[in-house]
């Protein structure tokens, strides 16, 4: 025991460093709301996102309005049922299906009209009309795939059957790379990590260097001998052990839980993710340094890492299909950089070419954040302050 | 003493900051004076004279404009490590972590300041024995009383054993039996050791108890010299006056404030103490309301100070003369029996008892944690009431608290009021969350900005006033609705000399309109303001009395004329032994 005293009297900064390291811990464990923030919300938001948020189209209630009793608008009928995207609800007359979708109790009405079969008997084209609920697009067009689907599923039973005359020249066989389910959930887990990461590493680090300010102990530290540099390591260091925390519990729980793959290795993700908890950490630090106040910093935090993080990431919306400007706009956001990793490593794998890239960037960001916090970290009083 | 080194100097520093309007403020303005080893010296001045500006210069927190500051012959801005290493320093509210407990708090300044651990043992015995803070190692900084963390904080600073210590206004929000304890502290510290020590102070009690003061205002050094010679600077311009038996101190204070020549007039120990530029004119005035004048009364610092400030800062005239409502004992306003308050097991109130009559000046008195703050929020139907009974303006709290609340005024400790609002806006909200309207609502705020001296700022944004003024509006928003009692909660703390002063008589006037005041302090020398008070301790009434009855508890035969002050601590130690 003396002989380690010893040797932390030689290093005066060491024994500084661990002394306001030791605090920053006190304080973490015993403010509950910093855990709560760090480690309960990316628990509950993975299991929001993975139950609650899906981007896919399930079990959707279709009206179906069947004017033709015959076999091929049965099979129809049939198709749709059998698929797992529809729940048939049957409407007596067009107007009954337009209640039904006024009443939120279909999302679309398929009318299969009496030309169907007698179309069909002459070999000519035999129309069905599809309403569509078109209040949040993307659904529609979802839901409108599906229908086309389940009308080709009916047409080659018929052919099967031999019922049909002629088979279509040219078939597409699709086949989808990296998430074949089509699931979200595996596409919104990686996204989510990010998330996580931001809150943590933003808002958090930005409101306790702000509280300093607020309640006077700052001063009481400045005029101490610790140096801007153990400040900032000892400010760091717990906040990237819970980001991590964080991290590794959202994505553990989307492996486990909800069957998201990981494909890359996990010490890329290890890596990655401190790149990208580090640049967080980093922009946190610089907004407590300028604000000082927690309610701004909060503030700030949302405005500047939350929301970009949200909008501006792809984490929810492909940047792909976004004007220019945001796309432009959107490679300062650290979070975008990550998202691409992080989905690059969940669903396709360690592909050197993509997260070499992801991972320069970030670790530049990191760096340029940090060494601006370093800057603004001062052991006195800024300018303005009377 | 003349001779020792000096700790810490000024030679003609300026510090400047940006102002918001982008211009900037001068906070010191050429400053030179010094502070010698082995002495304390006082910084003194009110609110705004540059009192942090100076302590954080000495510390290294800011670097000056122009001019020079050396800390024990060193640059406190090249050398600012070995400067931090040698210097303890106390900023305002004690900078402790209040989520950490006394001795973690005291673990982390003494690994931040290198303290070597093998000598942690026993300074921290040491340290925690002078603090008296032994028994409680394990308790939250939070949780402590405002003396315990001064005395923290101070135990904090002390560490690394300093050569200089700067201590920013620590005894704000500290009651006066810890304020006494400090200063034995501080007192051993500089006999023992030599050390250099200034505090920076509101207090002009404490001031007085420096070894050398320097007075401070808006920037400029006025004056530096032992409290003592400045007192001398008075002498035959401070008199006494025993008011005629029947008259009430505060009403002679009043008539001699409005003396022309007054520069300070207090109440001090049942008498009216003034200083004046003619002394003649004060005893005219005293004979003629048969008073007993005292003359060659020994000057205090506190009366030197205010000479030196008189005529620096404009004093606003407060309205009204003549008593509406002569206070009687059958005329009640708020009537208390058995109030009792518990949190979980703990009895922060335990059955008090009391009546105030209409239109007094009542002062509810005590040092933290002796349940004032709680009595006084269950009297403004601010929290609950655990047991027993209490009657505001004839409205039961417990079953007509929204009718009882409509007849009170409440001023609470902290500026409460919309910083981003002007000051009409102010007034306006709070005049309609009253139920005032229309025309009643614009005469009802003419009244109060014309009262107040408001007329000139009513487009001010209220967050942007001078802390008088905030104040000021405070008290206006709280007397909108002429509420039949009006409750201020510490209004004076943290406020300086001038300030308190003016607003003594603020209240004095509203009193004498026949609004009935309850207040809280813990400047016991304003007690003598009261006309009668509440004295309590450990959640139990200690005393209750007029200023002259709680005196006389005190009076012994080595001891003729005790203070209020003297008094309390009497009681309060003798509470203590009881218990």
């Amino acid at each position: 025991m003396s002989a380690r005293r010893g040797w932390l009297v030689a290093r005066p900064g060491l024994g500084r460093t661990l002394g306001f390291l030791r605090k920053e811990t006190l304080q973490i464990v015993r403010d509950p709301s910093s855990i709560a923030l760090a480690l309960v919300m990316p628990v509950v938001l993975t299991f929001l996102f993975g139950y609650g948020v899906s981007l896919d189209a399930e079990d959707v209630p279709i009206a179906v309005v069947l004017e033709d009793p015959g076999d091929a608008a049965r099979d129809l009928v049939a198709s749709l049922q059998g698929s797992p995207q529809f729940e048939v609800v049957r409407a007596d007359s067009m107007p009954a299906a337009e209640r039904l979708v006024r009443e939120h109790r279909a999302e679309a009405v398929l009318r299969i009209r009496r030309e169907l079969g007698e179309g069909l008997a002459a070999g000519g084209p035999a129309p069905v009309q599809l309403l569509l609920d078109g209040v949040d697009s993307n659904r529609a067009r979802l839901i409108g795939s599906y229908v086309d689907a389940a009308i080709g599923r009916a047409a080659a039973i018929r052919r099967l059957r031999g019922e049909a005359p002629g088979v279509p020249l040219v078939t597409a066989v699709p086949r989808t790379w990296f998430n074949p389910a089509l699931r979200s959930t595996h596409f919104l887990v990686p996204g989510l990590v990010a998330l996580v990461m931001t809150l943590t590493g933003i808002l958090l680090t930005a409101l306790v260097v702000a509280r300093e300010w607020e309640r006077g102990t700052m001063e009481a530290v400045l005029v101490t001998p610790l140096r801007p540099g153990e400040f900032l390591l000892a400010k760091l260091l717990p906040y990237y052990a819970l980001g991590m925390g964080g991290m590794l519990l959202a994505s553990g729980i989307g492996v486990t839980v909800f069957g998201v793959p990981l494909r890359g290795s996990f010490a890329a993700l290890f890596a990655i993710s401190s790149l990208f908890l580090l640049a967080s950490l980093g922009l946190g630090l610089v907004i407590s340094s300028s604000v000082r106040q927690q309610f701004v910093a909060a503030q700030a935090s949302i405005l500047a890492g939350f929301l970009p993080a949200f909008f501006l990431s792809g984490l929810l919306f492909d940047l792909g299909s976004t004007p220019p400007a945001i796309r432009v706009i959107s490679h300062v956001v650290p979070a975008r950089w990550f998202v691409e990793a992080s989905h690059t490593l969940f669903m396709a794998g360690d592909i050197g070419a993509v997260l070499w890239r992801d991972a320069g960037v970030l670790a530049l960001m990191a760096f340029v954040l940090l060494a601006i916090a370093r800057r603004k970290t001062t052991t006195r009083l800024a300018e303005d302050r009377a | 003493m003349i001779d020792a080194p000096a700790a810490l100097s000024f030679d003609g520093v300026t510090r400047s900051f940006p102002d918001r309007h982008g211009g900037r403020t001068t906070a010191l303005r050429g400053v030179t004076w010094l502070a010698r080893a082995g002495v304390v010296t006082g910084l003194v001045g009110p609110d705004g004279a540059g009192k942090t500006t100076a302590l954080r210069l000495a510390a290294g927190l800011l670097t000056p404009d122009s001019g020079a500051v050396r800390v024990l012959d060193l640059d406190p801005v090249a050398q600012v490590g070995v400067v931090r290493d040698r210097i303890g320093y106390m900023p305002q509210r004690f900078g402790l972590y209040e989520d950490l407990t006394v001795g973690e708090n005291l673990r982390l300044f003494a690994d931040l300041q290198g303290v070597p651990h093998a000598a942690r043992p026993d300074r921290f015995a040491q340290l925690m024995r002078i603090a008296g803070l032994g028994p409680f190692l394990d308790r939250l900084a939070g949780r402590l009383s405002g003396g315990m963390k001064q005395k923290l904080g101070l135990a904090c600073a002390l560490l690394k054993e300093p050569d200089l210590l700067l201590l920013d206004e620590p005894s704000v929000g500290v009651d006066p039996v810890s304020r006494r304890e400090l200063w034995k502290i501080i007192d051993g510290l500089v006999a023992g050791r030599g050390i250099g020590v200034v505090v920076a102070t509101a207090y002009l009690d404490e001031a007085e108890r420096c070894g050398e003061v320097v007075v401070l205002d808006r920037g400029e050094v006025l004056a530096t010299g032992a409290p003592a010679g400045f007192a001398a600077q008075q002498r035959g311009r401070v008199l006494e006056l025993e008011p005629a038996p029947g008259e009430p101190p505060r009403a002679l204070q009043v008539a001699c404030a409005e003396l022309p020549g007054t520069i300070d007039s207090t109440i001090r120990a049942g008498r009216v103490r003034v200083v004046t530029a003619s002394p003649p004119r004060v005893e005219q005035l005293a004979a003629a309301r048969g008073a007993r004048s005292h003359a060659g009364v020994t000057p205090s610092f506190e009366d030197a100070f205010m000479a030196q400030l008189a005529g620096r800062h404009e004093r606003l005239p407060v309205g009204r003369r003549e008593r509406a409502v002569e206070p009687a004992a059958d005329d009640v306003a708020v009537r208390v029996r058995d109030l009792s308050k518990r949190f979980g097991a703990f009895a922060a109130v335990r059955s008090v008892s009391f009546d105030v009559r209409r239109g007094e000046i009542f002062g509810l008195l005590g040092p933290n944690g002796a349940g004032k703050t709680t009595t006084f929020r269950m009297l403004c139907g601010l929290t609950s009431i655990s047991d027993g009974e209490a009657t505001v303006a004839g409205r039961d709290l417990r079953r007509a608290g929204r009718l009882a609340r409509l007849q009170l005024g409440y001023m609470a400790q902290k500026f409460s009021l919309y910083g981003a609002l002007s000051v009409v806006e102010n007034l306006r909200f709070f005049g309609r969350a009253y139920g005032l309207r229309g025309r009643r609502l614009r005469e009802r705020i003419q009244v109060g900005l014309e009262e107040f001296g408001l007329v000139e700022r009513r487009d001010d944004e209220a967050g942007r006033l001078p802390a008088g003024y905030k104040q000021r509006l405070a008290m206006a928003a709280a007397l909108l609705h002429e509420p039949a009692i009006l409750f201020l909660d510490e209004p004076t703390s943290g406020v300086d000399p001038l300030a308190r002063r003016e607003f003594w008589q603020r209240i004095n006037a509203v009193a004498l309109g026949g609004t009935t005041v309850v207040v809280t302090t813990h400047f016991l020398e304003e007690a003598e303001f009261c006309d009668r008070m509440l004295i309590m301790a450990r959640g139990a009434v200690l005393a209750l009395g007029t200023p002259d009855e709680i005196r006389t508890l005190a009076r012994t035969a080595a001891h003729p004329e005790p203070s209020i002050e003297d008094a309390f601590i009497l009681l309060a130690e003798r509470q203590g032994d009881a218990a």
